[in-house]
C-alpha cells in the first residue's frame, strides 16, 4: 500500500458545497454590518469618498478571506472527522509523499487570488492618495501637540483646536478638504473613520490627507499612534455644516477676543499669571502657541481635546487643577483662590 | 535501537541529583535548552500578569483602574517580553535541546557559547525588569518610536533599560543563531544530507539565518538611540535635522523578520507533530522546505507594511502591498501540506495534536487578517488599532503558543521521562481554546469600531464596552487554562506516567535514545538513509528511502 496515493484528492462533497460556502460568507459578511450599525464611529458608516473606497474594499477583502476561512477549516474538519482513528485499527496508512499537480495548484490558486487582489488595491491607493489639490479646496494646517490638535486655516485667519469645522458640498461641488500634517512634538496619527483612513502626523515632514462630505453632521476620531501619557484622551471632532454655517462660524472666529470692562479682574489675572505664555488670546498680549488658541474657546463644544464637555462646572474644574481631568497633561495647576478661580473663569467665559 | 542497548536507564533512585550548581555551570545543550524553557516561563507569567491588568483596566470606558502612566509601561512591558523573553527564548530553548537530538550530534557546535546566549538572554531580561524598581519601566511601546524615545519626551532612565536590557539579549540571541546554523551545517549524522533534515531543523536553519540578518540592525538603532540620549547625539531627532523616520525603518527592518522568527519554529514543531498523529510522512517535505526558505527570503522586503500610515510615497506603499501579498502565496502552501497531511491518515487525538490542529485553525484566522491588512488602504483604516491587535495575537497566541504547547506536550517525556496527564491536557488546551477567542476576536471589531491601540481607556461614545467586556471575561478563561497547564506541569514531572523512550511511535532521531537522553546524547552516532529514520527501523519492509 505505502507509496500509492488515493483517487480523487480533493473529496467530492466539496464541490457541491461551492455554492452554500459563498452563501455564508455572505453571511458573515452581513453579521459584520450589522455589528457596525450598531456604534457610529465605524470603518462602514462612511459619508466621504477615501473612506467609501476603503469600505467598498473592505467588504471585497471580507468576502475573499471569508470563503478562504470556510473552505480550509471545511476541510480541516473534514480532514479530522473523517480520518480519526478507529477503535482497534493499529495499522499505519498509506503513506503520502506527496503530488506535483496537486502542489502546483494549490500554489497558483493563492496566487491569482492575491494578484487580483493587489490589482483593486493598486486602484485604490491612487483613488485615496491624491497628490494634486484642486484649486477650490479648503486648506487646513493640523498640527498634532501632546495632547491637543490645533486647526490652522491659513487663507481664512482662523486657529482653533480640537474641532474642526468644515463644510459640506453637493453635487456640483465637492468642496474637498485637505489637511496639510504637521507635529511640533512626536509622531501623532490623524483619524476620523467616517471620513477617510488615518494618516500620521509626523514631525519633520508634511503630510497630506483629504476627505469630503455631503452629509452634516459630528463626526469623532481620536490619535491612533502612541504618542504619550494622554495618547488615549486625544480626541479630535469634524463639525461638516453647511457652507453658510460654516462661512458664518469663519467670521466669527477671525474676530478678535471681545473686551468686557466687566470681567477686567480675569482679564487681568490671565495676564499676569503664566497664561499667556502658552496661550492666545486675540487682541489681548496673550500670544503663546504652546497650548489650544482660547480667543473663542465658548464657541467649542469640549475641552481638554474632547474629554469633558465645556459647560461653567467643567471650565472651572479645568482651570482648578487640570491634572484631575487629564492626569499627566501638560497645563499644570495654578493653585488659585476660590475668588482668582472665579475671576478667570467669569473672564473665559466671555471668549465666544 | 541496537545503539541504545548499552545506556543505563534512569531513575529515582539515581544518585546522579543534579545540584544547583551543575546546572548554571552545565554547558550540556539539553539542560540549556530546558533553562531557556523555565526562565522563558518565569517572564510568561510577568507578561501575563501585565495583560490581566491592563485588561481590567479597559472592563468600561472611563475606568479609573490604573494611571495612564502605568497601563503605558504595562503594554510596552507586554509586549517588548512577549517577543524577547519569552517568545524567542521558548524556540531557542526547544531549538536548544532539539537541534543536537534531531541531528544525532552529542552537543551544539559552541557549547560554551550556548551558554554565554542563555545568561545573557537572562541578564537582559532582568535588566529591563530591574527599571520597575529604578522609578519605572519603559513606557514608550515595545517599537519605540522616536522621537517620544527621546531624552526630552522620555526623561528619567526608563527607555535606556529597555535599551541595554535588549541589547544584551540580543547579543545572547545572536551567538544563538550563530550557533544554530553552525550546528546544523557542520554536526549532522552521517547520511543527513539537507533534503534528509526534519522540517523542525530546516525552520531552525532558516530561522537562525533571519536571526543573523535581523538583530544587527535592531543592534544599531538601539545604539545610535543610546548616542542620542546620552551623548546628545540627533539620529533621531526631527528638530536638529535627524530623522524620526529612520528609526521606523530600521526597526521594522528588524521587526518583521522578527515575526518570522517568531513563528517559524513553531511551524517546524508543528510539521514533526502532525505526521506522527497523523501516522502519516509529511505531504510535500520539499514544498514545505521551500516554502520555508521563500518566506525567510520574502520577509526581508515586508517591512514597511507596518509604515503604510507613515505617509511614504505611493511607490514605496505598493511595492510593501505586493510583497506582503507575496508572502501569503508560501504560507498558504505550508497550511495546505499539513491538511493534506492529515488528508487519508489516523489521527490519534492526543494532547500534542489537539493543540497543532488548533494551530492549523487559529493561525489560519491571523494569516486571513493578515492579508486583509496587505491591502494599503484598508491598513489606513485598520492600522493601530485592535484590528492588528487581534491580527498579530492569532499569529503569535494562535499560532506561535499553540505550536509551543503542542511541543511541550510532545517533547516534555524526552525531557522528563515521563508523560503529561492527558485529561489535564485537554482542558489546557479547550479552556485556552475559548478564553483565546473570546479575548481576541472581539478585538477585531472593536478595531474596526474606532479603538486605536494603546489606549488606556476609551470614550463611552465609542461604544466598544461590550466587545471589551468579552475580551477581559476571556483573560479569566486563559488564566485558568495557564494554571490547569501549571498543575500538569509540576504535577506530571513528579509523578507521571513513565514514557520510555519513544511514547508516541516517532520517526526522528531524539527518540533513539532514553528519556531523558544521557549527557552524550547517542552511545553511537546513528547513520541516516531517510528522512524518518526510526520508520526505516520500524517497517524494514517498506523503508522510507525507496521513496524519497
Amino acid at each position: 500500500m505505502t507509496g500509492q496515493r488515493p483517487k480523487g484528492l480533493i473529496p467530492v462533497q466539496a464541490k457541491r458545497h461551492g455554492r452554500g460556502i459563498l452563501l455564508l460568507a455572505f453571511g458573515l459578511l452581513f453579521f459584520a454590518s450589522s455589528v457596525f450599525a450598531a456604534g457610529e464611529t465605524n470603518i462602514v458608516q462612511t459619508v466621504s469618498p477615501p473612506a467609501d473606497s476603503i469600505k467598498f474594499l473592505f467588504y471585497l477583502l471580507l468576502a475573499v478571506v471569508g470563503a478562504i476561512f470556510l473552505i480550509v477549516e471545511g476541510a480541516l474538519i473534514y480532514c479530522m472527522v473523517r480520518f480519526r482513528k478507529r477503535e482497534g485499527d493499529e495499522s499505519e496508512p498509506p503513506q503520502i509523499y506527496g503530488s506535483k499537480p496537486v502542489e502546483i495548484a494549490w500554489t497558483v490558486a493563492p496566487a491569482l487570488i492575491v494578484f487580483v487582489l493587489f490589482l483593486v488595491v493598486l486602484r485604490s491607493i491612487v483613488q485615496i492618495r491624491k497628490v494634486d489639490v484642486p484649486e477650490d479646496a479648503l486648506r487646513v494646517v493640523v498640527t498634532g501637540h501632546q495632547w491637543w490638535w490645533e486647526f490652522h486655516y491659513p487663507e481664512l485667519g482662523v486657529t482653533t483646536a480640537n474641532e474642526l469645522h468644515v463644510p459640506i458640498g453637493d453635487d456640483e461641488n465637492e468642496r474637498a478638504v485637505f489637511l496639510d500634517l504637521q507635529s511640533v512634538d512626536v509622531i501623532h496619527s490623524f483619524w476620523v473613520p467616517q471620513l477617510s483612513g488615518k494618516m500620521d502626523v509626523v514631525p519633520g515632514r508634511t503630510n497630506l490627507l483629504w476627505f469630503a462630505t455631503k452629509q452634516p453632521g459630528l463626526y469623532r476620531g481620536q490619535c491612533a499612534e502612541y504618542c504619550g501619557t494622554q495618547h488615549a484622551n486625544m480626541l479630535l471632532r469634524v463639525v461638516a455644516e453647511s457652507p453658510e454655517e460654516f462661512e458664518r462660524w469663519a467670521a466669527q472666529q477671525a474676530k478678535p477676543a471681545v473686551d468686557d470692562p466687566k470681567v477686567a479682574a480675569g482679564r487681568q489675572l490671565f495676564m499676569s499669571l503664566a497664561c499667556m505664555n502658552c496661550h492666545t488670546i486675540k487682541g489681548t498680549p496673550a500670544n503663546g502657541t504652546f497650548a489650544p488658541d482660547l480667543t473663542h474657546l465658548m464657541s467649542r463644544q469640549t475641552l481638554a481635546s474632547g474629554m469633558v464637555e465645556n459647560n461653567p462646572k467643567n471650565l472651572r474644574d479645568w482651570v482648578d487643577n487640570p491634572q484631575s481631568i487629564k492626569p499627566g497633561c501638560l497645563m499644570p495647576s495654578f493653585q488659585l483662590s476660590s475668588k482668582q478661580l472665579d475671576d478667570l473663569v467669569a473672564y473665559l467665559e466671555t471668549l465666544h | 535501537m541496537a545503539t541504545t542497548v548499552a545506556v543505563p536507564e534512569m531513575t529515582d533512585k539515581s544518585p546522579r541529583r543534579s545540584s544547583l550548581l551543575e546546572w548554571v555551570t552545565t554547558v550540556d545543550h539539553k539542560r540549556i535548552g530546558i533553562m531557556y524553557l523555565l526562565a522563558a516561563l518565569f517572564f510568561l507569567v510577568c507578561a501575563g500578569t501585565e495583560a490581566a491588568l491592563m485588561r481590567i483596566q479597559l472592563w468600561k470606558a472611563r475606568f479609573d483602574f490604573l494611571e495612564p502612566d502605568t497601563f503605558n509601561q504595562l503594554f510596552t512591558m507586554h509586549g517588548t517580553t512577549m517577543v524577547f523573553f519569552v517568545g524567542m527564548p521558548i524556540l531557542v530553548g526547544f531549538g536548544n535541546f532539539l537541534v543536537p537530538l534531531m541531528i544525532g550530534a552529542r552537543d551544539m557546535a559552541f557549547p560554551r557559547m550556548n551558554a554565554f546566549g542563555l545568561w545573557m538572554f537572562i541578564l537582559g531580561g532582568l535588566l529591563t525588569y530591574y527599571s520597575f524598581l529604578q522609578g519605572g519601566a519603559p513606557d514608550v511601546g515595545w517599537f519605540a518610536y522616536a522621537p517620544l524615545t527621546s531624552a526630552t519626551f522620555s526623561r528619567g532612565m526608563s527607555t535606556d533599560y529597555w535599551i541595554l536590557g535588549l541589547m544584551t539579549s540580543g547579543l545572547g540571541t545572536l551567538s544563538g543563531g550563530i550557533n544554530f546554523i553552525a550546528t546544523i551545517l557542520t554536526m549532522r549524522a552521517p547520511g543527513m544530507t539537507f533534503g534528509r533534515m526534519p522540517l523542525f531543523i530546516w525552520m531552525m536553519l532558516v530561522d537562525a539565518v533571519l536571526i543573523v540578518i535581523a538583530f544587527p540592525p535592531l543592534t544599531a538603532a538601539q545604539t545610535m538611540l543610546l548616542l542620542d540620549r546620552q551623548l546628545g547625539a540627533h539620529f533621531f531627532d526631527p528638530q536638529q535635522g535627524g530623522s524620526a523616520v529612520l528609526w521606523q525603518h530600521l526597526f521594522w527592518f528588524f521587526g518583521h523578520p522578527e515575526v518570522y522568527i517568531l513563528i517559524l519554529p513553531a511551524f517546524g514543531m508543528i510539521s514533526e507533530i502532525i505526521p506522527v498523529f497523523a501516522r502519516k510522512v509529511i505531504f510535500g517535505y520539499e514544498s514545505v522546505a521551500a516554502a520555508t526558505v521563500l518566506i525567510a527570503f520574502i520577509a526581508c522586503g515586508v517591512w514597511a507594511h507596518h509604515m503604510f500610515a507613515l505617509g511614504l510615497s505611493r511607490t514605496i506603499d505598493i511595492f510593501f502591498s505586493g510583497s506582503t501579498f507575496l508572502i501569503a502565496i508560501p504560507t498558504g502552501i505550508k497550511m495546505f501540506n499539513w491538511i493534506a497531511t492529515l488528508y487519508g491518515g489516523k489521527i490519534r487525538f492526543q494532547t500534542p495534536m489537539i493543540f497543532c490542529l488548533g494551530f492549523l485553525a487559529m493561525f489560519l484566522i491571523g494569516g486571513l487578517s493578515g492579508v486583509m491588512l496587505a491591502a494599503v488602504p484598508f491598513d489606513w483604516q485598520a492600522s493601530d488599532t485592535y484590528f492588528v491587535v487581534a491580527h498579530f495575537h492569532y499569529v503569535l497566541f494562535g499560532g506561535t503558543l499553540f505550536g509551543i504547547f503542542g511541543g511541550f506536550y510532545y517533547w516534555f517525556p524526552k525531557m522528563s521521562g515521563r508523560l503529561m496527564n492527558e485529561t489535564l491536557g485537554k482542558w489546557n488546551f479547550w479552556l485556552l481554546m475559548i478564553g483565546f477567542n473570546l479575548t481576541f476576536f472581539p478585538m477585531h471589531i472593536s478595531g474596526l469600531m474606532g479603538m486605536p491601540r494603546r489606549i488606556y481607556t476609551y470614550d463611552p461614545e465609542l461604544g466598544v464596552d461590550i466587545w471589551n467586556q468579552l475580551s477581559t471575561i476571556g483573560v479569566l478563561v486563559q488564566a485558568a487554562a495557564f494554571i490547569v497547564f501549571a498543575v500538569n506541569l509540576i504535577g506530571s514531572l513528579r509523578s507521571g506516567e513513565r514514557s520510555g523512550d519513544d511514547p508516541w511511535d516517532a520517526w526522528t532521531l531524539e527518540w533513539l535514545t532514553t528519556s531523558p537522553p544521557p549527557a552524550y546524547n547517542f552511545e553511537v552516532i546513528p547513520a541516516v538513509r531517510s528522512r524518518r529514520p526510526l520508520w526505516d527501523l520500524k517497517h524494514p519492509e517498506d523503508p522510507d528511502w525507496e521513496h524519497e
